[in-house]
């Protein structure tokens, strides 16, 4: 199997997009529309991608159902909910233009349930000050990925129209693994990799690559993420010499199923919570209201009476703590089973049977109601789930310019969530389906720019085309060496990152866990794989391990070196969040296929006019005296 | 709590290929996709099969368990008995590519031939307004997770190749179903859905709808009204009418 015989299937795009999620969709979709030859990849089948998965909802500040809902409010809970550490600029673009992106989906066919005056509903969620998600039922996310797929079939039909090919300007090769990107004279000029259902490799020579793959929660043993997520995005833009930021927080979403075992991790969506239902624990108390942190003690109710009030009241009552961000309820319920208060398997009790009608909860939640019949023999309307914290999103990503998403590398862009820096160290829960849809198509049309700009294409070198291929097929050579089991060695991986690497951090075990994962990298270098190429899917893991190990150092090495607690990244023996720490980013690099740097950063101040948004003594918390200097109370006093 | 289980899972490609046994442990609260998972880890690295979600949310892991088209993670063990011969199979309408994963791109191809949603053109974005009652019709047809175990059942095409030129199948059928019931949607679908999609070929044996794991009544709500649709239209002019007068943009 030497690569002089291997013959490679050759494609020539103006953009290609690597990912089929909500991100990669709404990108081709910009490229297509901006006149580009676009190609669209996925690892799984067309319409199967993460996206579909999603349950709550997509936050845009429409003001639907709560009129005094716009931008501002909803940039002030993004800032807020990120512990002021986001990119600002992505924050107030994503508010500002969250809801045009969530009415034109309408326009492509989505159906979202209505309010009585037949506009979009919105429900609430943790972090956003008002009713701000527009959902379907708790299947948002599939409703997006259909639409979003359904919008490319019809300009693949406009297209046989004009031309006769319905793949004439965009095309989908599915179940199409990327494994390496080109570059030509430092800039952008193909990618190659395998067609899972043959094993045969595919070339794409293109100057603009959208990188839309997604996240990495496969390298954690209890996740709500498939066998996709494997951060193949973050490893190719670090091979292909781009940088990471945030990579130490990742968020950990407070209810996963717990019980039975074959499920655990698997999402119980925060709709739950945002409809009504409250978290208990063994002593039957709703734990969440000794919870509630200093910098969110005024938007929080202090009694279940206010909390429940706020339901039907929310102008005059403050919200009920079960709200928090994400990472806040993740401690809280860790805190309780620690101290011995958790269900019998390890979790806390999520109850909705006590707050809503038993035809409410059918009709709010379906499929939660759905999951949890089949798959664990309880019936929510009846009894409390059993839930716990489960490995869920990652905020950090590639780090792009944040009104093109273009990363350091030219031609490269990146959206979605393998994107960083738009949540800043914690992500509110409905920020990523409308991050996928502003920033997808913010990349798509700078990608087309830039496409637009690019004088001559970049010839990708054939001896880099020979290096792709001969590492692709390294498992099959290491099979005659006697290497190990790739599923054996990724199961290691999870547990390293799982126990060493988790919700709460010390210094020793991550030490420990990036000794563990050198030693992970040599076996991964050589784990073997027998069988043929065609669809195989112990040669798909191997490829994949060697992303995961990649990024698993990333998030090892920038979650020792950050000394504070803040959003997704909580330090047992740092346990305050430190203002000296907020304007800081950790910047990752590649050097060579498994090692890693790090330096810091100066994170770019905000606008004052973006400052001004914020009371003083909010900013108070979170800043260091003399950043908030400019501040228009600061100035008023001069 | 745990037992050894014994599995049958169909091995080979196009061409050949044959049922091998396997026992295999087994459990308490595991899915077939958890035992085939476990395969996977052990005596069977290369056995290839389709999942992403395992939750019944993405339609990938569609295969035949004891004969019955299923989706696998949605499948408990606790529904057999332990000494149950459990026989796992790929979808019998479709091609096979390798082991447990088939060809589905004829769903593709048939998904490309329903003519998209035609939009009211003088609608702003952001200016759609519909009523709840009024979506909900079509939001039911779009659970559907395209899990394609209603196409690989239909008898029209499982044992027919040759109906597959000019039949959709009961999930795009239904999907033409879905946007002729769009409160907004402006284009005229019913005698097509007849002429050029095959909807005049489905008997209504509701096989489709039995085994939706969406639970979606495709048989009584898409099709069935979907036929009433187009017979009205050919034989009562008033009501082809009715149906243009009231089907305005906007309206
Ligand atoms: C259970 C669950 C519920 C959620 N609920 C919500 C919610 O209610 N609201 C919300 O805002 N967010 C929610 N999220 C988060 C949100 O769904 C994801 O962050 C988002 O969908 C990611 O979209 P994406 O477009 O970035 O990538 P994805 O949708 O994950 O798509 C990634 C794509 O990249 C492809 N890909 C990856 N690697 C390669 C490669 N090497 N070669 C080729 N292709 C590749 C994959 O095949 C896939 O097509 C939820 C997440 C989960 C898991
Ligand atoms: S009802 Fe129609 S579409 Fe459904 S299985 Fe029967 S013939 Fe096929
Ligand atoms: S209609 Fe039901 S059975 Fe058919 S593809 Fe959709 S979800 Fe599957
Ligand atoms: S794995 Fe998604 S439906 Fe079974």
């Amino acid at each position: 199997m030497s690569d002089s015989t291997e013959a490679i299937e050759k494609h020539e795009f103006d953009v290609v997009v690597i990912g089929a999620g909500g991100a990669g969709l709404r990108a081709a979709i910009e490229a297509r529309s901006q006149g580009k030859r676009t190609a669209i990849i996925s690892k799984s089948l067309f319409g199967k991608a993460h996206t579909v998965m999603a349950e709550g909802g997509c936050a845009a500040s429409m003001g639907n159902v709560n009129s005094n809902d716009n931008w501002m409010v909803h940039y002030r809970d993004t800032m807020r909910g990120g512990k002021f550490l986001n990119n600002w600029r992505m924050a107030e673009l994503h508010a500002k233009e969250a809801p045009d992106r969530v009415w034109e989906l309408e326009t492509y066919g989505a159906l979202f349930d209505r309010t009585p005056d037949g506009k979009i509903s919105q429900r609430n969620f943790g972090g956003h000050t008002y009713p701000r998600l527009a959902h379907v039922g708790d299947r948002t996310g599939l409703e997006l990925i259909r639409t979003l797929q359904q919008k490319i079939v019809s300009l693949q039909q406009e297209d046989f129209k004009e031309t006769g090919d319905y793949e004439a300007n965009i095309r989908v090769f599915h179940e199409t693994t990327i494994t390496e990107l080109f570059k030509a004279d430092g800039k952008i000029a193909g990618c190659i990799g395998y067609y899972r259902n043959t094993g045969g490799f595919v070339q794409f020579d293109a100057p603009a690559i959208v990188l839309a793959t997604g996240g990495i929660g496969k390298s954690y043993s209890v996740t709500s993420n498939s066998w996709e997520y494997t951060g193949d995005g973050h490893a190719l833009a670090l091979r292909a010499g781009a940088t990471l930021i945030n990579m130490e927080f990742l968020q950990f979403h407070p209810t996963g199923m717990v019980w039975p075992p074959s499920v655990k991790g698997i999402l119980v969506t925060e709709s739950v919570r945002g409809d009504g239902g409250i978290l208990k624990n063994s002593e039957g108390k709703r734990f969440m209201f000794d919870y509630i942190p200093d910098v969110f003690k005024d938007q929080y109710a202090t009694t279940p009476e206010e909390g429940d009030r706020w339901y039907t009241d929310a102008d005059n009552n403050r919200r009920p703590p079960e709200l928090l961000p994400r990472d806040e309820v993740a401690r809280a319920i860790n805190s309780e089973v620690k101290a011995g208060r958790g269900s019998p398997h390890g979790g806390v009790f999520l109850d909705i049977a006590s707050r809503l009608k038993p035809e409410e909860i059918q009709k709010r939640l379906p499929s939660m109601y759905h999951q949890f019949k089949e798959l664990a023999d309880v019936d929510i309307t009846k009894e409390p789930m059993e839930v716990g914290p489960t490995c869920h999103y990652v905020m950090g990503g590639v780090e792009v310019d944040p009104d093109t998403g273009m990363s350091i590398v030219p031609g490269l862009f990146a959206a979605g969530e393998c994107s960083g820096g738009m949540h800043g160290s914690n992500r509110l829960g409905g920020n990523s389906l409308s991050d996928l849809l502003v920033f997808g198509r913010r990349c798509g049309k700078s990608a087309a720019e830039y496409v637009d700009a690019t004088a001559s294409r970049p010839v990708v070198a054939q001896a880099d085309v020979d290096a792709a291929v001969e590492r692709a097929l390294l498992p099959f050579s290491s099979a005659t060496e006697g290497g190990e089991n790739p599923f054996q060695v990724q199961l290691e991986l999870q547990k390293t990152m799982h126990e060493l690497v988790g919700i709460i951090r010390k210094a020793d075990e991550m030490e420990m866990a990036l000794k563990a994962l050198q030693d992970i990298a040599t076996r991964t270098r050589t784990v073997s794989v027998t069988g043929q190429r065609r669809f195989n899917p112990s040669w798909h893991l191997a490829l994949d391990l060697r992303n995961m190990l990649l990024v698993s150092l990333c998030v090892g090495k920038a979650a020792l070196e950050r000394q504070e607690s803040r959003g997704g990244h909580t330090r047992d023996d740092y346990p305050v969040m430190d203002s000296d720490w907020r304007h800081i980013l950790l910047v990752l690099s590649a050097l060579g296929e498994d090692n890693i740097e790090l330096v810091r950063k100066e994170q770019v101040p905000m606008r004052p006019e973006l400052l001004d948004l914020f009371e003083l003594d909010e900013l108070k918390k979170y800043y260091t005296g003399e950043e908030i200097g400019g501040h228009r109370a600061g100035e008023a006093m001069k | 709590m745990s037992y050894d289980a014994h599995f049958r899972v169909w091995r080979g490609d196009s061409e050949k290929g044959e049922l091998v046994d396997y026992p295999v442990e087994v459990n308490e609260g595991e899915v077939v996709l958890d035992i085939i998972h476990r395969l996977q880890q052990t005596e069977a690295n290369d056995l290839a099969v389709r999942w992403n979600c395992k939750a019944g949310k993405c339609g990938s892991c569609s295969m035949e368990i004891n004969g019955k088209p299923r989706l696998a993670c949605m499948t408990r063990m606790s529904t057999f008995t332990e000494t149950e011969v459990i026989t796992v199979t790929p979808l019998r309408t479709f091609p096979v590519i390798r082991d447990l994963v088939t060809d589905v791109s004829f769903n593709y191809t048939k998904a490309r031939e329903i003519p998209s949603f035609a939009p009211p053109p003088d609608v702003k974005p952001g200016d759609y307004r519909m009523a709840q009652v009024d979506v909900e019709r079509s939001q039911e047809f779009r659970k559907c997770i395209e899990c394609y175990l209603c196409q690989n059942v239909c008898h029209v095409v499982r044992d027919h190749e040759e109906n597959k030129e000019a039949y959709a199948g009961p999930r795009y059928l239904m999907r033409i179903a879905e946007l002729d019931m769009h409160p907004l949607d402006v284009a005229d679908r019913q005698v097509a859905a007849q002429e050029e999609h095959g909807l005049g070929m489905c008997n209504i044996t509701k096989c489709c709808t039995e085994v939706c794991p969406e639970h979606i009544k495709i048989t009584d709500n898409a099709l069935i009204p979907m036929k009433e649709r187009v017979v009205d239209r050919k034989y009562d002019p008033l009501v082809w009418l009715g149906n243009k007068i009231f089907k305005r943009p906007g309206a």
